[in-house]
């Protein structure tokens, strides 16, 4: 499984990458693996303001459904408009251009996994 | 890998959608021997067949089999089989893995003098071969390469494949042509290596789900149950008309009055995947309840299954919940693909 050193990460397999007061947020590979082919994602819509730790939407794949946790506090500045018509971006680049959201973060974030921690949780 | 019925069986190889393609565009693979596998024998075999089952038994000629349904007393389903004839008085049937003991004590209960029943389930392995390429593909492993290609749909016999001693049985549950082969379980896995070598793509419980709903075929515990009738299934064609079996009482009320809910498809105008027991709308008001859903690559939308009230039409507007939002799509038959 991929896991990028320079990415944050969370037990319920979300990674954000951190530029400035910015946090990108998507699933990671392990996450869209274990899903499978992803044929929906709901996304929230741009100003809503989110604790860590909240659902903040959900994937749905030709398996199941799962929610989608905020690693950071913040509000959420930009959803990945691409994945409406190609949801399928989550399984072939979980870390590029299938990104979820764009969240302003309200201060730097606790308790993530660095890439060392997040393997050591896959085993 | 999940549990199933007892079983360790895979969701997915390399993934759903890859699986239900190789299925629709060559061959693909199943392994089916969590299904269970029953045989009965003896000179009152036939007439016993014709009390259990709904299907008219006497049709069946030996070296071929039938679809058919187990109804109880009340005229709801216990399960649905496929029967086959192996000689004048042997059968051979195929029953659903969750229902292999259900039925075994149902069956047991009204077995007559004059029949015997056997389990073969343990002794014997079940893979499905399905796809344009499926039937080619089998024949040019067999010994018996002609009759392979040349057997009718439901047609059945012995023949060795890759040199194991199969019975083979021109089936599926897919929409697509193909063998249910059933082999000596020891020789399951030397069968199936044989199979990938000749290109059979495996493909787990994700695609069959996905490809039966595409062929608008039912599954136990979500189309059928106990309590159901199989009119309300659309399985009418599989119920005799002219003989008297269990339950034909009430199933023949039911398809003379009709039933208050009947399954129709649905196909939505997204690619999300509607769940079991939520509800489908029209104009706001529930019309009734989604029992499969699945997405499907060969339309590239959601497609399902639901029991809707008998007055709502082919191609009606409607929208399905999803966790409370509703997704819009439209009623259509629910046969949502068949090979040309």
């Amino acid at each position: 499984m991929n896991v990028p050193s320079d990415l944050h990460y969370t037990k319920s397999h979300e990674w954000v990458r951190l530029e400035g007061d910015t946090a990108t947020i998507g699933i990671t590979d392990h996450a869209q693996s274990e899903l499978g082919d992803i044929v929906f994602v709901d996304l929230p819509t741009p100003g809503r303001a989110l604790q860590a730790g909240d659902t903040f939407g959900s994937v749905e794949s030709v398996k199941t459904v799962s929610d989608i946790y905020s690693p950071v506090a913040g509000e959420v500045i930009e959803a990945n408009e691409a994945l409406g018509a190609q949801s399928e971006l989550v399984n072939a680049d979980p870390y590029g251009s299938g990104w979820l959201v764009k969240v302003k973060v309200a201060g730097p974030p606790e308790g993530l996994l660095d890439a060392e921690g997040y393997q050591a949780l896959l085993g | 890998m999940v549990e199933f019925a007892g079983y360790e069986l895979p969701v997915q190889y390399k993934g759903v959608i890859a699986e239900a393609r190789a299925v629709r565009e060559g061959a693909g693979m199943f392994d089916v021997s969590h299904m269970a596998r029953l045989r009965f024998n003896g000179p009152q075999a036939l007439a016993f067949l014709e009390w259990v089952t709904t299907n008219d038994v006497s049709k069946l000629g030996p070296g071929s089999g039938q679809y058919s349904l187990l109804p109880n007393a009340k005229g709801g389903t216990v399960d649905d089989i496929i029967l086959y004839r192996t000689g004048d008085e042997e059968f051979k049937m195929v029953v659903n893995a969750a229902n292999h003991q259900k039925d075994l004590a149902h069956l047991r209960a009204l077995l007559k003098e004059g029949v015997a029943l056997d389990d073969t389930t343990e002794s014997t392995a079940m893979i499905a071969v399905q796809g344009p390429g499926a039937v080619d593909l089998v024949a040019q492993l067999s010994d018996q390469a002609e009759r392979a290609r040349e057997a009718p749909f439901f047609g059945a016999f012995d023949a060795r494949v890759a040199g194991v001693p199969c019975f083979l049985a021109r089936s599926g549950y897919t929409g697509e042509d193909g063998y249910e082969i059933q082999c000596p379980a020891d020789k399951a896995e030397s069968l199936w290596q044989r199979l990938a070598e000749a290109g059979a793509v495996p493909c787990g419980l994700g695609a069959r789900d996905t490809l039966r709903v595409e062929a608008g075929l039912p599954l136990y515990g979500h189309e059928l149950t106990d309590d159901l009738s199989p009119i309300a299934a659309g399985l009418g064609w599989v119920v005799s008309k002219t003989k008297e079996f269990l339950g034909s009482g009430p199933i023949n009320a039911a398809r003379t009055a009709g039933t208050p809910a009947k399954l129709q498809g649905i196909r939505l105008d997204s690619k999300r995947v509607a769940q079991p027991g939520t509800a489908v709308s029209v104009n706001g008001g529930q019309v009734g309840t989604v029992s499969s859903g699945a997405y499907s690559p060969l339309l590239d939308s959601g497609i399902a299954f639901a029991f809707l009230e008998s007055g709502v039409a082919l191609e009606t507007p409607c929208e399905v919940d999803f966790r409370g939002k509703p997704e819009p799509g439209k009623v259509v038959a629910k046969r949502f693909f068949k090979r040309q």
